[in-house]
């Protein structure tokens, strides 16, 4: 579904890809894993397209994404959902508006069939009856699920997620997880997740990339990301403090910076 | 050497924020001329921007027509020539005080709503959400908001400019006695054309370049709650400021 070759992304001396490769299966859920600032939510960025990088390509269904005009980049867009961070609902819309808001967009389906299909969509998140509350009435959870709502209202090929999980307790992240599961399963859509959630990860991921510093330290299935001698993805995995992941990023010698004369 | 050093960071700093702006302005009005036209955006955000500045706008004008009328009284009388005093609250109003002041409010009060709007439209990530459902920001929630700024500031200056004649009618005539006929009859004579034609264009210049400094404001702030802070203050002062120099440009190109 999706390829990527040699990206390479900087911000100044920061290098945020360093020429990666890797490859999305269509109809699978893969997870990019890796901590902060490891460059995940950069990747997530080109792979859509919000971002340009600096070279490389990244193929989106055979088209090279990198350097397409606005016009042919938001035609493959209508192919696409994402669920952002913060559900990025317009707070000035209700529910209602906010799932329907690309269908009155793109289309010129009537508001009835409109009213049906975001029905459908709200029982899909399990969040019927919401329709006239404003987004600021919703928890943190709730609106996570009306932006993944929104994210398949145009019934997309492919969902990205980032961090869908991050800052929910036990049971919303629980359900999130269900939700990736089944909308993968049922729906057959390929699903892109950036992550630093393990638990979570382990759940939901048919394949996983462990991003470190903009580098790919490991990809592969589930089970071989788990099964893993690489000491860096056992580090990860059990979130050890310890180990060849240094905790302190400084390059200068800690004893020549306090022992001055 | 830090001197020049910073001195040349900061005018390419300035250069740079310019060229940004300025481009983001002709993409965002090319894009408001690019079909599908959105009509019911721009009927929302002329509501916005004109008729929610209606109150203000007549409060402004009527204190200072009436302050004009006082104040032209006094000055008129010292040589007898209160007759005169239609004239002089029309033409100051008219041509200067007019779209300066109704500007200034505006400002104040959409200004900043529409740099605060736009900066937590971009720190909760709605911009990208827009990009992703393959829909334009600027186009949607940019090009309205400029084009309701060019089209309600002429309306409203041209509010203000018949609610601050009528203060100073109220001062003047009512309260002070100058005759009614004078008042008016003078207001008549001479006000020409080119005054009323001078005042609406200022207020057409000043209605784009609050929409476009506070759109501009909003859209490049900082993506956190303190950038945002600072977008509206700034959207402020640089639109104060700038509507006081252009006045200047203007009037003496208008002269």
């Amino acid at each position: 579904m999706i390829r990527v070759e040699n990206l390479v992304k900087r911000y100044g001396n920061i290098v945020a890809s360093n020429n990666l490769n890797c490859h999305f299966e269509k109809g699978k859920v893969t997870v990019i894993l890796g901590g902060s600032g490891s460059g995940k939510s950069t990747l997530l960025r080109q792979l859509t397209g919000l971002e340009q990088a600096d070279s490389g390509a990244v193929y989106f269904d055979g088209v090279n994404l990198t350097g397409l005009s606005k016009k042919k980049l938001y035609v493959l867009r209508k192919k696409m959902g994402m669920l952002f961070q913060g559900s990025a609902l317009f707070n000035y819309l209700n529910i209602f508006e906010n799932i329907a808001f690309p269908l009155r967009e793109h289309t010129k389906i009537a508001d009835n069939i409109i009213k049906t299909i975001v029905t459908m969509k709200l029982e899909m998140v399990g969040l019927r009856g919401t329709e006239n509350l404003m987004p600021s009435q919703l928890s943190g959870g709730m609106m996570k699920r009306v932006g993944l709502a929104r994210a398949i209202v145009m019934d997309p090929k492919i969902i990205f997620y980032d961090e869908p999980t991050s800052g929910l307790d036990p049971i919303s992240t629980g359900v999130i997880d269900k939700l990736i599961r089944d909308l993968n399963k049922t729906l057959n859509i390929t699903t892109v997740v950036v992550s630093h959630d393990i638990e979570s990860c382990f759940r939901i991921a048919d394949n996983i990339i462990i991003l470190f510093y903009g580098d790919i330290i490991a990809s592969g299935t589930a089970q071989e990301i788990r099964n893993s001698k690489d000491p860096r993805v056992k580090q990860f995995i059990n979130g050890d403090p310890e180990g060849p992941i240094p905790f302190t990023r400084t390059s200068k010698n800690y004893l020549d910076e306090i022992l001055i004369d | 050497m830090e001197i020049a050093a910073s001195l040349g960071r900061y005018t390419l700093n300035c250069i740079q924020v310019f060229g940004r702006s300025g481009i983001f302005l002709c993409v965002s009005i090319f894009q408001a001329f690019v079909l599908p036209f959105r009509f019911f955006r721009l009927v929302k955000e002329i509501e916005f921007i004109g008729s929610k500045s209606f109150l203000i706008v007549f409060v402004t004008a009527l204190f200072t027509g009436m302050v004009l009328g006082i104040q032209g009284y006094y000055s008129l009388s010292q040589f007898g020539a209160e007759a005169a005093l239609g004239t002089m609250v029309a033409l100051s109003i008219i041509r200067e005080l007019g779209p300066v002041l109704c500007a200034l409010m505006v400002t104040g009060r959409a200004g900043s709503a529409i740099a605060a709007e736009i900066g937590i439209m971009k720190i909760t990530d709605q911009f990208p959400a827009l990009e992703m459902m393959a829909i334009d920001p600027l186009k949607y929630v940019i090009s309205p908001k400029i084009l309701a700024g060019i089209i309600s500031l002429p309306l409203l200056t041209a509010f203000f400019d018949l609610v601050g004649i009528a203060g100073g009618y109220l001062v003047g005539v009512k309260l002070l006695g100058v005759n009614e006929g004078a008042y008016i009859g003078r207001i008549v004579s001479a006000v020409t054309f080119t005054d009323i034609y001078g005042g609406i264009l200022k207020s057409f210049c000043f209605g784009g370049l609050i929409a476009w400094i506070s759109t501009f404001m909003g859209f490049s702030a900082e993506p956190t709650t303190e950038g945002v802070s600072r977008a509206t203050t700034n959207t402020v002062v640089v639109t104060s400021l700038s509507i006081l120099i252009v006045d200047y440009i203007l009037t003496s190109l208008l002269l």
